[in-house]
């Protein structure tokens, strides 16, 4: 099969439509890195959906040339699940914001990590309303301003992370809005993952809530606050390649290779498909290092296969063929 | 097994109504089927109708834990489960307190008299015994210890508890009905052996007491003859008795394989459509999907995901679930992608009364959502056409390429009748707009010159990638676009596609007269009471009135106006304050109107309607 897949360049994936977004957006990253993520996966162009809800993010479908609905607020995992239990066969990529996914969509975004579709979200997560110029979040820090918030916000946010991973997702990454080649890399992973991926942006948004990520995210720092995790590989991070995570107790711990007799395997290997999420949970809280990459990617059976399951059960125990079968059976009587 | 004789004592009767009413555990739905069955094995025309509480288990004797089922069998043809009743069975005081009203002057009414205790009857609010006080002196009554006698028929069956033992005397009650109309065991036997083939100790229980409710009214004094209701006239073929409900669900089945798609259903659990989704659970042989969402708008999300796939879509809910659905319901319009979105209307506002009947979803479904946003309104009208309604929705989704909301009511959805089977193959083609191939030259927003309807263009037919949204489109490529004569036209079009459905949609044919001083005009649900009243009417004389039953109501049928034309006033019954009036009012002027509502929660009793429509002729 895979040598039928024609192959594609990014350009194959550009729709017509003019790109939209503000100047200096993140947005445009996550763009690029998708259409240059696509032709990696051995996907026929004709197969792959985006769906998205409202918000800056959701107008990414109309930028891509493939099938795609720009649909309604926080509705998209819903909607994403319809099309890919029509036709398991395609791929389907569910875009949204914070606001899209964990506002007003929060009960399909729990549901849907929950049914474990094979399906993949994206989640810009700005930490603020762009769309409707800039209201808080339930991402936002308790105490930003914002319009809807000018003496600070009082409520305090959800790290996404933890939400979905409570909400039982097998799949959980997080990335840099300014790093386009990890990026890229995820969303193949993301997509290569049977069952339902979830990869949170870290996307500065210029306007309303420019740097709200810049102390991890920044080119000066980013070695230094971020640890990008792999599978199989232990946590170390900072420019010199010098710190790394143990647990001490029940808590991560940063140390120093070469301190205290410290030595590069007394680090915490990541094992990333652990059924058990503890550890992954603790890796999505920390602060410092922030951490970045596959944070978890447990395989489970997916609602498909499950589906897939009974309905050859029922099939193969029954005696209907035909809609007739069922209307004429059991208890009918004849009138002459 | 008992078959039925012809005694030399038997009245004819052209039609009878029974009520079986007791505690919610007393088995009378169970009652009430097995009666109504039987009977239209038998080849009455039969219609039936469940009365239970919302309350899953209601205390025990009390009032509102009171569980009714009516059945109307008849020689002639039943269009209603009927009104008032000939025959109460009340299996305990609340049953008697809550239901003796709808029994008619100096007809029969059956006691167990065994569940008349003192606290029993301090449940049911009774300050004396209505069995021993003058209450009841316009009554046959018929007292009998049900339960002692249950109790006594099966004290020599091995392996029942007592609890099981008492459960039974609901066939003691059946078995003497069955004797008082003349009617065989033998269905019900037959039942009791299928239904539970692995307790042997329950058929012979179950059968014992049917039996001895026959004998019993056989050799009872009290009974003075037994009524005989004659098969009725009803075109041959294959029949079966089917609920509302049921029909739905089977008409979208008939309409998946028709059409070659594969049926999805998006939905949440809510009284009283609920049961559509149970019918669709159990048919995965036929490649069903049916996902319980996580809520109203999920179900309907779902929906339009699976029609984008490429899949016959449908979501089903009732009232406050459809208010719910409105914004994805707009989208789907938007999108024009085929939808059918069933609301089973139940008593409202709000939460209001989800076990009762109203036909208050009109306007919601008319004009429910925000902007212009027009889509095909259609209305089922008896349990069994329930079948075609769903089927036709389909059809016009599908050929048509727009949502389709279909109304139906829990008085009909409930309700079931007999229904002349329908073979699939012998139903009307559905002709979905699928494109199997690119065109040469293709636009997501062309449309066909007839109907104006798009092409369903699916994901994973190369070449035709194409997005779509919630924002207004440009009318060819479907590209965002803030043009202001773009967006007049594309209401314009959206508009006037589901105007078109009209060419395609049945005339309104008036029964009983085209002609005359009173044209009574219904919608939906209401079909079994209006035509029953305008019947008799006619049969007293009345040959100036008319009716004419609405099942299209967007748009309506192209000849509406011409059968209005015919007639001095147009009477409007609906079960609620006037909301069909006000469409036809707004989309016909110049007519004598008139209205008759109720906003009960039940439906139309027949002397209301023939009280009404006397004094307008």
């Amino acid at each position: 099969m895979e040598s039928t897949v024609k192959q594609y360049t990014f350009k194959d994936f550009a729709s017509d439509q003019e790109v939209r977004w503000c100047p200096g957006c993140d947005d445009y990253v996550i763009l690029r890195a998708m259409q240059k993520a696509l032709p990696e996966m051995g996907i026929q162009k004709e197969d792959v959906v985006f769906i998205s809800g409202i918000g800056c993010s959701s107008r990414f479908p109309y930028y891509m040339d493939t099938y795609g609905m720009h649909s309604i607020h926080g509705r998209a995992p819903a909607i994403a699940s319809g099309v890919k239990l029509a036709n398991p066969n395609l791929q389907v990529w569910i875009i949204t914001g914070d606001g899209d996914a964990m506002a007003i969509g929060g009960n399909h975004f729990i549901h849907v990590l929950r049914r474990n579709l094979d399906l993949n979200i994206v989640l810009f997560n700005n930490e603020i309303y762009g769309l409707t110029k800039g209201q808080f979040s339930p991402t936002s820090i308790v105490g930003q301003r914002t319009k809807s918030s000018p003496y600070g916000n009082t409520q305090p946010p959800f790290q996404p992370g933890e939400l979905a991973i409570g909400a039982q997702a097998r799949f959980f990454a997080r990335v840099g809005g300014n790093t386009p080649k990890e990026m890229t890399q995820v969303f193949v992973d993301a997509a290569k993952f049977k069952g339902t991926s979830l990869i949170e942006v870290l996307q500065n948004c210029p306007i309303f809530n420019d740097g709200a990520f810049s102390k991890y995210t920044d080119k000066t720092v980013r070695q230094d606050k971020q640890l990008f995790v792999e599978h199989g590989k232990p946590m170390i991070f900072g420019k010199e390649r010098d710190k790394g995570l143990v647990l001490n107790g029940l808590k991560l711990e940063v140390v120093t290779i070469g301190e205290n007799g410290i030595t590069e395997d007394d680090l915490i290997v990541h094992d990333a498909e652990n059924q058990d999420p503890t550890l992954h949970q603790m890796l999505v809280r920390s602060e410092y290092p922030l951490v970045t990459g596959i944070i978890r990617s447990f395989t489970d059976i997916t609602l498909e296969e499950r589906v897939d399951e009974v309905t050859r059960q029922v099939k193969a125990d029954s005696s209907f063929a035909k809609t007739d079968d069922l209307f004429f059976s059991g208890e009918t009587y004849e009138v002459s | 097994m008992i078959t039925a004789k012809e005694s030399p004592q038997q009245e004819v009767l052209e039609a009878v109504v029974v009520r079986f009413v007791g505690d919610s555990g007393d088995g009378m739905q169970l009652t009430g089927t097995q009666f109504s069955d039987t009977s239209a094995m038998f080849g009455n025309d039969v219609a039936t109708f469940p009365n239970y509480p919302a309350e899953i288990r209601a205390p025990q004797g009390s009032l509102y834990g009171v569980s009714g089922f009516q059945v109307h069998i008849g020689s002639v043809e039943i269009s209603t489960p009927g009104d008032n009743v000939d025959l109460l069975v009340a299996m305990n005081p609340a049953g008697l307190k809550t239901n003796l009203h709808a029994l008619k002057p100096g007809h029969t009414l059956i006691v167990d008299i065994d569940s008349f205790s003192k606290k029993n009857l301090e449940k049911a609010q009774y300050e004396s015994n209505p069995l021993e006080d003058d209450s009841l002196e316009n009554f046959q009554v018929i007292e009998v210890k049900m339960t002692s006698l249950t109790k006594e028929t099966l004290k020599d069956v091995q392996g029942l508890d007592n609890k099981s033992i008492v459960r039974s005397k609901n066939m003691f009650a059946l078995g003497m009905v069955y004797w008082m109309y003349n009617r065989s065991t033998e269905y019900t036997i037959e039942f009791f052996n299928k239904k539970f083939e692995s307790k042997p100790a329950i058929i012979e229980a179950n059968t014992k007491v049917l039996n001895a409710g026959y004998y019993f009214a056989e050799t009872l004094e009290l009974i003075p003859n037994s009524y005989t209701v004659a098969p009725a006239k009803m075109a041959s073929g294959t029949y079966r008795i089917i609920m509302g409900n049921t029909a739905i669900a089977w008409g979208f089945l008939a309409a998946a394989e028709k059409s070659g798609l594969e049926l999805f259903l998006g939905s949440y659990p809510i009284t009283p459509a609920s049961d559509i989704l149970h019918e669709l659970a159990k048919h995965k042989h036929f490649g069903v999907k049916a996902l319980q969402a996580e809520d109203e708008i999920a179900g309907i999300s779902s929906a339009i995901g699976a029609a984008f796939a490429g899949d016959l879509a449908i979501t089903t809910t009732s009232g406050p679930g459809l208010a719910l659905k409105g914004e994805a319901l707009g989208l789907a319009m938007m999108l024009e992608l085929p939808l059918v979105v069933v609301n089973v209307q139940r008593g409202g506002p709000s939460t209001g009364l989800p076990t009762k009947t109203e036909q208050s979803d009109l306007l919601q479904a008319l004009y429910g959502r925000n902007g212009e946003s027009p889509i095909i309104v259609i209305a089922a009208s008896t349990p069994s056409n329930c079948f075609n309604f769903a089927y036709e929705a389909s059809k016009l989704a599908l050929e048509h390429m727009t949502p389709v909301l279909l109304l139906t009511d829990g008085y009909i959805a409930n309700g079931s009748a007999p229904w002349k089977i329908q073979s699939t193959s012998e139903m009307p083609d559905i002709v979905p707009r699928k494109l199997k191939s690119a065109p040469d030259t293709w636009h997501p927003y062309d449309r066909d010159e007839e109907t104006l309807a798009r092409d369903w263009a699916v994901p994973g037919t190369a070449g035709l990638e194409h997005r779509i949204g919630g924002l207004e489109k440009d009318k060819v490529s479907g590209n965002v676009s803030y043009n202001p004569e773009n967006h007049q036209y594309m209401t314009d079009i959206r508009a006037e596609k589901v105007n078109r459905v009209q060419k395609y949609i049945p005339h309104i044919k008036p029964e009983f007269c085209s002609e005359g001083k009173l044209l009574v005009v219904g919608w939906g649900g209401t079909y079994g009471s209006l035509y029953s009243a305008v019947k008799q009417m006619t049969q007293e004389g009345h040959k100036d009135i008319g009716l004419a039953h609405f099942n299209y109501i967007n748009p309506l049928p192209s000849n509406t106006k011409e059968v209005f034309d015919k007639f001095d006033r147009i009477l409007v019954c609906e079960l609620n304050s006037g909301q069909f009036i006000t469409v036809l009012k707004s989309r016909l002027e110049g007519y004598k109107y008139a209205q008759f509502n109720k906003v009960q929660g039940l439906p139309f009793g027949n002397s209301e309607l023939v009280e009404k429509f006397k004094q307008y002729l």
